[in-house]
């Protein structure tokens, strides 16, 4: 029988850290997916045009040296054959995602916003935060109606946590406005009344216009600083026995399962489905209604 | 191009960008942020000798391509000239993580070797500082912040300092040769030659080694082997000290004890760990089927599931953190990581904790020469955990903060790890090592440098002012990673057979270790990777260079296992082979250098010793429900330097006494500190360190599950013992055993699978006449406390599963000149000390973790009041307990202006525990939250009732309405013992109020009262305070109520009111929002 799933591969070595539950969020949304250490993948022993979604994940590459990012970024560029092959795989139409450490390593690369639409020449970086401080904080998040990002697909707001202590978004002048006015920012740090901010602490580095996630302009290049792979679970948020309080003094009794950050992976999945032309499990629509 | 051959490049932030490096700068000095810029700086030196050497322009280029941000930075070659700046790079032989990663990167993309040097330079305005400060003294003022000397190294180019000299990173080669040590003269002699070489060891053991050396057929069979017939090579003789070493022996807790109390002398002849501690999990294995490895390991290992076992181990790392306080506990944490790791074949690692205990940071007293400033000791500390945590991708989920004078000269830093490890790994029981003869030994991760020669026996001695620099380390996390993610490929695969850790004592202590499973080893000294030249073979067998593992391969899979290490650029190196010849063997140029049979070198050789002990109290049975052993009235507390202590405690207003009391250092919030903290990567996160509608209340413990495929889940709690040290240490241990089990069951942990770690941090319990004349009584302090952790480890029938101890915690050092007030007690010496010497110790410490099974992730329960209407109960009896408490302490600060307090403050009772019944509590809460019927959960410990309710409230901002006079036990007595008491074993809960009937009928004899109810405000959604910390939008603000004494409720949370009564009367009226701002006005940590 022909596996008709999307295949998404998730990077890890070098320090990057996240990659377990990047890769949970994966098989929840009845992706397949490996885990490949960065060097099999630079060498060729894990073909990248094997797969549909690449995933950078968080963590520490080369430890935040030189700058967040920065060094790992470096090397891959400086891999002459997985440059091309990587370029290649954006020219095919295929989805590379990025979270914290990964979406620094994609920008320190240049592949994404990409407004000018010269790929590899970067158009933004994230400097340290204004509170010069590594800081781990849950963050309400405004979706952009307008950006094209398949991820996001049906969402106005995501509660996702925020672990970094670089993550200013800082756009290149030249490219500043056309960056903001665009689809390009997908969500933004927002206040309690659910608008962007650029107020410590809801807005947790002071972020620009509260830019906390960019596309490119397929929407299928994808980079956010909070983290969706840390909020796969119900039992993640925060607040979650304060909600099952609510729920069971309301007579509701079963616990949804996942949290909201599944709902990216899902969007990643259908998207790539639909791209190519392949399939998700029944049972993960299922479980992602229930969970609704 | 510089002197030396090195090119000197500089990278600030363009105008206008971000400069956090001299933001961070500008407050270590004190200065305004505009008047200092930061800017990084790398020497680049090109290793190839035969090239060209770098010119300024291809320089430039590399530097704006691969080291500066394009955005944001601009970068210069050379030395900016008029300008005052200050230089801070480390010091040669210090690890330099980022000119390590600068230069793998510039040789991947370049192809070309260059070494880089990394430094930081600060370019300081004199319009902006603080005050127009001169050169010199601007100068002296930066170097005493900006850096510490022990590793770094500072240059002020303004006033001639010439670049740094680069050459010297490497180091003139050292004699590779081996020098006999002669154990010659008498006991002063050998004493002298112990401190010299820093051994650590003691006449006894000296002799002990001189007699091995002695032995006839030793010499005849070193003769042969051209090893010096007589007396130890400088390398066997530092491997024997540190295999023997107080670090590696535990020799304290090893050695008989002879124990004085008031009422007879008792023999311990086996020791404290066998009678106490293993003693104690002997007794509580019988009614426990959990327990896989326990005290044989580098970490406890207990069952967590079918497929999986748990790992647990938690270190201090006192000595280097009182010296370097970032790199000192940066190796302590990246240290106690490859504790799980090398535990069995090897444990993936979960999560981290850590507990501070440091004097208070706004410390005003002189400090002694030797000694940081507490503030710096606590932000290095904290930074060190932070990166050597989160740089890990390991989540730093519980920890405490625990401040006291007398951790002035000696901080605390208590470092945890644990870690999941498989049950069958590659065909064999995952917890189990094995080694045949012939296996090869391979070193694996970092290199070996000079840093860290010494650590182990260092630390078994106290600080002196003349210590070492080569103790302290930078350790380095992301070198560390990559070699435990290696091993976590290389282990299913079966690629090794054993492994354990590079610590204390290096080679000669983690290959001697595993020597014993195959009975003897040969190791090639000069095969070892080195990462700094001229180390002479005892320096590399007993280096405690940080991120080594060591590892014993079948030769059959060594290629294998070097062809994938190869791949992930990670250093493996066979260094020499295990046999079965029973003895150690060290060659080095295929001489051999060292020869020492195992059996004596770890089982025989160390002389036995025997303890005193004494206590001058009786020593009762503590398992009773009598009231708490009174103590002797407080002595009049000293005033802090030109403080105005407030009038808080002894005045009938209770409300203020509540509002100082969180305000206190040891209860106000930890949020700062708490949040640089990665806390939730791996995703498994479920109870966190912060809790609540906005997610700032101090949660009692943390909840994860390992697994992300499952929802069993493990909880991680500590308690810690140190101020009832002084009076009761029995009592002492058995309040922090409670303590941290107490903690864990609130979040949900099932007391019946939950086992305990013990780490004791002691000042030297050895008696000597005139260095430690009063030995004998800490001694007995000990002996007490360890009575203490094992009867209530048994009444618990909680299992001690590993421990650690360090039993040196005294600095020894000069008085400050003048007779300026040090601000605390020094410790005695005796007749034989000199005048102006001085003694600091930090006091008898013990640090109980616990790690237990949540059966239910999603049955776990925070601490946070959920719903007006709820009804609030209070578990466990409360008794007039204050003395040691946060009131009594408080009231001491207070003191100086109001009479001493009448009631329970002046009867000063010790706060008690009642283990037999606490237990039943405990299991009964469990059950009740098995079936969903606790809302939410929180321990009464420091400040009492009255603080623990307050922080429910605040954590849920919801009010509270009690009546405490109904709490168990609280009749009759005075309102200050209800609210603010001590007694161990109490728990604050609160419950719908439909679930009462079914709640209470899990407490049938048990001492339970419902004392109130969550004050009722308008239903809220889970929604509502989402991001942070901004104050909840409440209706009609115009409807406060005042509250008397504590003037008008301010900001939007003031409707919600904490309302306790006691005795009939109103004793605490204040609005939430007071509270929370008293308890958040902490110093930014």
């Amino acid at each position: 029988m022909v596996d008709k799933r999307v295949r998404a591969l998730v990077l890890t070595g070098y320090g990057i850290n996240c990659e377990q539950e990047m890769a949970h969020g994966y098989r929840l949304a009845g992706a397949r997916v490996t885990v490949a250490h960065l060097s099999d993948v630079l060498e060729g022993e894990v073909n990248l045009d094997d797969f549909h979604i690449l995933n950078f994940p968080g963590g520490f590459s080369f430890g935040d040296h030189l700058a967040a990012g920065r060094a790992l970024a470096d090397k891959l560029k400086a891999t002459r054959g997985f440059w091309s092959k990587l370029k290649r795989f954006v020219k095919d139409g295929k989805f590379i995602w990025g979270v914290c450490n990964g979406f620094q390593v994609m920008a320190k690369l240049g592949i994404l916003p990409v407004v000018e639409g010269k790929l590899g020449d970067p158009e933004i970086t994230l400097m340290a935060n204004d509170s010069g401080r590594f800081e781990d904080r849950w963050v309400q998040l405004a979706v952009n109606p307008d950006s094209p990002c398949v991820y996001t697909r049906g969402l106005s707001e995501i509660t996702l946590p925020c672990r970094h202590g670089e993550g200013k978004v800082v756009a290149r002048e030249d490219i500043k406005d056309r960056f903001l006015a665009g689809g390009y920012v997908v969500m933004q740090y927002a206040d309690d009344t659910g608008l962007p901010t650029e107020q410590y602490p809801h807005n947790p580095n002071g972020s620009e216009a509260g830019v906390a996630a960019v596309c490119d302009e397929s929407g299928k290049i994808f980079g956010l600083m909070p983290h969706p792979e840390a909020h796969l679970f119900f039992t993640n948020h925060p607040n979650w026995t304060h909600k099952k309080v609510e729920l069971f003094r309301k007579g509701i009794r079963t616990l949804p399962v996942e949290g909201e950050g599944m709902q990216l992976f899902h969007n990643a999945v259908r998207a790539a489905a639909e791209e190519f032309d392949l399939s998700v499990p029944a049972e993960v629509t299922e479980r992602q209604l229930a969970s609704r | 191009m510089s002197p030396g051959g090195a090119t000197r490049i500089e990278i600030r932030p363009r105008p206008g960008c971000m400069d956090g490096l001299g933001r961070r700068a500008a407050r270590k000095l004190g200065f305004s942020a505009e008047a200092v810029t930061g800017a990084r700086i790398y020497y680049l030196i090109d290793a190839a000798q035969d090239r060209e050497p770098l010119a300024d322009s291809e320089a430039l280029e590399l530097a704006r391509t691969y080291l500066a941000d394009p955005l944001t930075d601009e970068v210069r070659i050379g030395e900016t000239r008029g300008e005052w700046a200050i230089e801070v790079g480390l010091r040669p032989g210090v690890t330099d993580n980022e000119g390590n990663v600068a230069s793998e990167i510039l040789r991947e993309v370049l192809g070309r070797s260059l070494r880089v040097h990394h430094a930081r330079q600060f370019t300081i305005r004199a319009a902006g500082s603080a005050q127009a400060l001169e050169g010199g003294t601007l100068a002296s003022h930066c170097r005493a912040r900006l850096g510490n000397p022990l590793v770094e190294r500072f240059r002020v180019p303004a006033e001639g300092d010439p670049p740094f000299a680069l050459d010297t990173v490497a180091e003139p080669p050292g004699p590779a040769t081996i020098v006999p040590v002669s154990l010659g003269g008498d006991a002063a002699a050998l004493m002298r030659l112990s401190k010299e070489r820093v051994l650590a060891l003691s006449v006894a053991e000296l002799r002990s080694v001189r007699e091995y050396f002695e032995r006839p057929a030793h010499q005849a069979e070193r003769a042969g082997l051209g090893l010096p017939p007589d007396r130890p090579t400088d390398v066997e003789l530092e491997a024997i000290a540190q295999t023997w070493s107080e670090h590696c022996k535990h020799k304290v807790f090893n050695d008989a004890v002879v124990f004085r109390h008031a009422d007879r002398t008792v023999a311990i002849p086996e020791g404290l760990f066998r009678t106490f501690i293993r003693g104690a999990t002997e007794v509580v294995s019988r009614e426990r089927d959990f327990l896989v490895s326990v005290f044989t390991d580098n970490a406890g290992v207990v069952r967590f599931d079918e497929d999986y076992d748990l790992v647990f181990k938690v270190e201090t790392h006192n000595s280097p953190s009182a010296l370097e306080p970032y790199g000192g506990a940066l190796t302590g944490i990246v240290g106690v990581n490859r504790d799980p790791a090398g535990t069995g074949l090897g444990a993936q690692l979960l999560f981290n904790t850590d507990v501070f205990c440091v004097a208070p940071p706004d410390w005003t007293y002189p400090l002694p020469e030797g000694i940081l400033p507490p503030a710096r000791i606590l932000a290095g500390i904290r930074q060190g955990v932070e990166d050597g945590g989160n740089q890990s991708g390991i989540p730093t989920v519980n920890g405490a903060v625990f401040f006291d004078a007398r951790f002035l000269a000696r901080p605390l830093v208590f470092c945890g790890t644990g870690g999941l490890l498989a049950r069958q790994i590659a065909g064999r029981p995952g917890h189990t090592k094995q080694i045949l003869p012939g296996d090869l030994i391979v070193m694996l991760g970092g290199r070996v440098g000079r840093d860290g020669i010494h650590g182990a026996t260092f630390s078994s001695e106290g600080v002196a002012e003349e210590t070492p620099s080569g103790v302290v380390q930078i350790g380095d996390p992301i070198t560390q990673k990559r070699a435990l993610d290696l091993l976590a490929e290389a282990r299913p695969l079966g690629l090794y057979r054993a492994l354990t850790d590079n610590g204390a004592g290096g080679l000669s202590s983690s290959v001697g270790e595993l020597a014993q499973l195959s009975g003897g080893c040969e190791i090639h000294l000069d095969q070892v990777p080195l990462k700094a030249i001229g180390l002479c073979p005892w320096e590399i067998f007993v280096s405690e260079s940080q991120e080594r593992m060591t590892l014993a391969v079948p030769p059959e899979r060594w290629d294998q296992l070097a062809a994938l290490a190869a791949r992930r650029q990670v250093e493996a190196t066979v260094i020499g082979h295990f046999t079965d010849s029973g003895h150690l063997t060290a060659r080095f140029g295929g001489k051999v250098v060292a020869r020492l049979e195992l059996e004596w070198l770890h089982h025989t050789g160390l002389p036995a010793r025997t303890l005193e002990a004494e206590w001058p109290g009786s020593v009762p049975d503590r398992h009773d429900s009598a009231p708490g052993p009174a103590v002797a009235p407080l002595d009049p507390a000293p005033g802090g330097p030109g403080e105005d202590p407030g009038t808080l405690a002894g005045s009938p207003d209770r409300t203020s006494a509540l509002l100082a009391l969180l305000g206190a250092p040891n209860i106000c919030s930890r949020e700062g500190l708490i949040r640089q903290y990665d806390h939730e990567v791996q995703g498994g996160s479920v109870i966190k360190p912060l809790v609540g509608i906005h997610r700032d209340g101090p949660s009692d413990a943390a909840v994860l599950r390992p697994r992300l495929d499952s929802g069993r889940a493990v909880a991680v709690s500590n308690g810690l013992g140190c101020r009832l040290a002084e009076f009761d240490p029995y009592l002492m241990a058995v309040h922090a055993v409670d303590e941290a089990i107490r903690n864990a069951v609130c979040v949900g942990a099932d007391p019946d699978h939950l086992a305990i770690l013990d780490n004791f941090c002691w000042p030297d319990p050895v008696h000597d006449p005139d260095r430690n004349p009063d030995g004998r009584r800490k001694m007995g302090a000990l002996v007490r406390a360890c009575q203490g952790l094992h009867d209530a480890a048994i009444a618990y029938a909680a299992p001690l599963i590993s421990g650690k101890d360090s039993v040196k915690n005294d600095f020894m050092g000069k008085r400050p000149r003048g007779g300026a007030p040090l601000g605390l007690e020094p410790a005695p010496l005796g007749p034989g000390a000199a005048a102006d010497e001085l003694k600091l110790s930090a006091p008898p410490t013990l640090l109980v973790s616990a790690l237990a099974v949540v059966p239910e992730a999603t049955r776990a329960v925070s601490m946070d009041f959920k719903a007006p209407g709820d009804l609030v109960y209070v578990l466990g009896l409360t008794r007039a307990e204050l003395a040691t408490g946060e009131y009594e302490s408080l009231a001491r600060q207070a003191e100086a202006k109001v009479p001493p307090a009448s009631g329970a403050l002046a009867e000063r009772r010790l706060p008690t525990v009642d283990p037999a019944l606490a237990r039943r509590c405990y299991r009964a809460v469990h059950a009740a939250m098995q079936q969903d019927l606790v809302a939410s959960c929180h321990d009464a410990s420091d400040g009492g009732l009255a603080v623990a309710l307050a922080e429910c409230a605040i954590a849920g901002e919801l009010g509270v309405r009690c009546d405490l006079s109904e709490a168990p036990g609280a009749r009759g007595l005075g309102d200050e013992a209800v609210l603010f008491s001590e007694t161990g074993g109490r728990l604050v809960l609160s419950v719908a109020p439909a679930d009462r009937e079914r709640f209470e009928a899990h407490f049938p004899d048990l001492p339970l009262a419902l004392v109130g109810r969550v004050a009722a405000v308008e239903p809220r959604s889970w929604k509502e305070g989402r991001s942070g910390v901004s104050e909840r939008e409440l209706p009609d603000a115009g409807n406060q109520p005042e509250v008397k004494g504590v003037g008008p409720p301010e900001g939007a949370g003031g409707q919600m009111l904490v309302e306790i009564e006691a005795q009939g009367r109103t004793v605490v009226r204040a609005a939430v929002a007071q509270l929370k701002r008293a308890w958040q006005e902490t110093p930014q940590w």
